[in-house]
């Protein structure tokens, strides 16, 4: 299966994704190539994940885990077999978060296993097509913590969400940036970890070419 | 037959001047990285990585560009609506569009392909007046229909400007290709792809050239900083004298039509160049991609000839070809 997976990501999603976003990537030797390690990128579109999944090595695309909300992804068959199969995603149980279940054990399983989980910290995809980030939630700095030596690399995805905008089925072909940032340490705190993340990635953000509205 | 065998039957089928031509541009390229390669050693103190990067850029470019003109007009049509996504695309993408323009970006590439298809099939008329005159009209039609009325005008004249420079006049090159046998073509219609590449991206070089080794005189500092008087001048005189020279070995021009293609293509290239830097100015970028590693995106490097193909292709039917 996981053949029939780099077969499929290589053959099929890398060319499409090449074809609909153009993968202008900044700093690609940033990239992980074995875990565990954990990436963090901004959220706004579905393409976001296909995007990330297009521009990693070969060699290291059967380690990328993208994390993915179990209740959306897996409410029926079919989008389940793909994105667990396919996507590879290890899923998390948004709805169960707070009621004392460790939603984050599936995360924690595949870094334990030498995976490199992708994370959107924002949780769920921006709404509209705004670019703006939203509020980060701290998932990823519990990862840190139980992943101390583990890297944390921040990587700001420009233009997804004009590409494929939440809401729309049909996507446009437009360029996307990707910027890689540097890899960051768990620090011993989770709230200055997570402002550090947040820095990082406004920065990897103010780097990225302009998304201009015409608003009148 | 073994692959030996057809590759040099491939080879001479086709026009010896060609096959000349492109040995002479692997010639030049070799020189410009033997050049690379000495430099470091001259002046250690600068980088040369971007150079360096510049020039196996130039490798791959020249390789699929040669690649597509030799294996013939299907090809050579393919590259340049491959050229014309790519940098459409990236204008696409920075030009300021309203949320409500989806359906027009998708609309846009359909005219693309569209336009590209007239090539295909070889309908010079239609090719001719689809763009300026019935997508200049449509295209602000479908915006209309879809209702938002805010920054309309401005928005339906970036969508215009985008498809007249990416498709319409890139286009130019691609329908040379379909210039037929029977008019006497000295290198093939191939020939006269090759050249129009040639003297634009030569233009280019030496313009960049020139203006690296004398340049002191800024020409447009509010729009271009790097371009020099120099630059232009010795740009301008070294293209001009390669197309006077070395233009009726590639194509039918002779006498005044060559002398007006010696003397105006060189400025067309600084044109396009000088226009797409407003565009990037205006946006707030220096590059419209990372597409091409050393060069920026496919609009940084294919700018020129944005306005050099269609003026190329014009003055080549005003003057020798009677297809066109």
């Amino acid at each position: 299966m996981s053949f029939l997976r780099s077969l499929l990501l290589i053959l099929i999603f890398r060319p499409l994704a090449l074809f609909m976003t153009g993968a202008d990537v900044a700093n690609r030797e940033r990239l992980p190539l074995k875990g565990p390690a954990i990436i963090a990128a901004n959220h706004s579109s579905h393409v976001d994940t296909l995007l990330m999944l297009a521009i990693f090595p070969s060699k290291a695309l059967r380690r990328l885990r993208p994390a993915a909300a179990a209740d959306y992804f897996l409410r029926d068959p079919v989008i389940g077999w793909f994105s667990r199969r396919v996507i590879g995603i290890v899923p998390v149980a948004r709805a169960k978060a707070g009621s004392g279940e460790d939603v984050l054990a599936p995360a924690r399983e595949a870094l334990a296993a030498g995976d490199i989980v992708l994370v959107f910290p924002e949780g769920t995809r921006g709404e509209g097509e705004t670019d703006e980030m939203g509020r980060l939630k701290s998932g990823v700095a519990r990862l840190a913590e139980a992943f101390p030596d583990a890297p944390v690399i921040p990587v700001w995805i420009q233009g997804a969400g004009r590409v494929l905008p939440k809401g729309e089925v049909v996507p446009v072909p437009l360029n996307c940036a990707v910027l890689v940032g540097e890899a960051l340490h768990w620090d011993g705190s989770r709230p200055a970890f997570m402002d550090t993340l947040r820095t990082a990635l406004l920065a990897l953000k103010a780097e990225a070419p302009p998304l201009r509205w015409r608003d009148g | 037959m073994t692959i030996l065998d057809q590759v040099s039957r491939f080879l001479a089928d086709q026009p010896p001047v060609l096959l000349q031509g492109l040995a002479g541009v692997v010639v030049l390229l070799g020189l410009a990285a033997a050049i690379a390669a000495v430099l470091p050693l001259l002046k250690p103190e600068k980088s040369y990585v971007e150079l360096r990067l510049r020039i196996s850029s130039w490798w791959v470019m020249v390789a699929l560009l040669a690649g597509a003109l030799l294996a013939g007009w299907p090809a050579t049509v393919a590259m340049f609506a491959l050229i014309s996504f790519l940098g459409l695309r990236e204008f696409l993408s920075l030009a300021p569009t309203r949320r409500e323009d989806r359906f027009a970006i998708l609309a846009a590439y359909g005219v693309l392909v569209a336009s590209y298809g007239f090539i295909v099939a070889d309908l010079y008329m239609f090719y001719l007046v689809f763009i300026p005159v019935w997508v200049f009209l449509g295209m602000p039609f479908l915006m209309a229909m879809l209702g938002q009325t805010r920054g309309y005008l401005a928005t339906a004249a970036t969508f215009h400007w985008g498809l007249v420079t990416c498709v319409y006049n890139l286009g130019f090159a691609a329908f040379l290709m379909r210039t037929p046998t029977v008019e006497a073509l000295p290198a093939g219609a191939a020939g006269l792809v090759f050249f129009l590449l040639l003297a634009t991206e030569f233009n280019d070089v030496a313009q960049y050239v020139w203006g690296k080794l004398l340049g002191r005189h800024k020409i447009l500092p509010t729009v271009s900083p790097n371009k020099t008087w120099e630059g232009f001048l010795g740009g301008w005189l070294s293209a001009g004298l390669l197309i006077w020279f070395v233009g009726p070995v590639f194509t039918p021009l002779s006498g005044l039509g060559l002398a007006i293609m010696a003397v105006v293509l060189p400025v067309a290239g600084f044109a396009g160049d000088v226009t797409m830097s407003a565009v990037k100015r205006d946006i707030g970028v220096k590059d419209t991609s990372h597409a091409i590693p050393g060069h920026g995106g496919v609009l940084d490097r294919a700018d020129s000839l944005t306005f050099t193909a269609p003026l190329y292709f014009h003055l080549m039917a005003l003057y020798a070809l009677d297809r066109f």
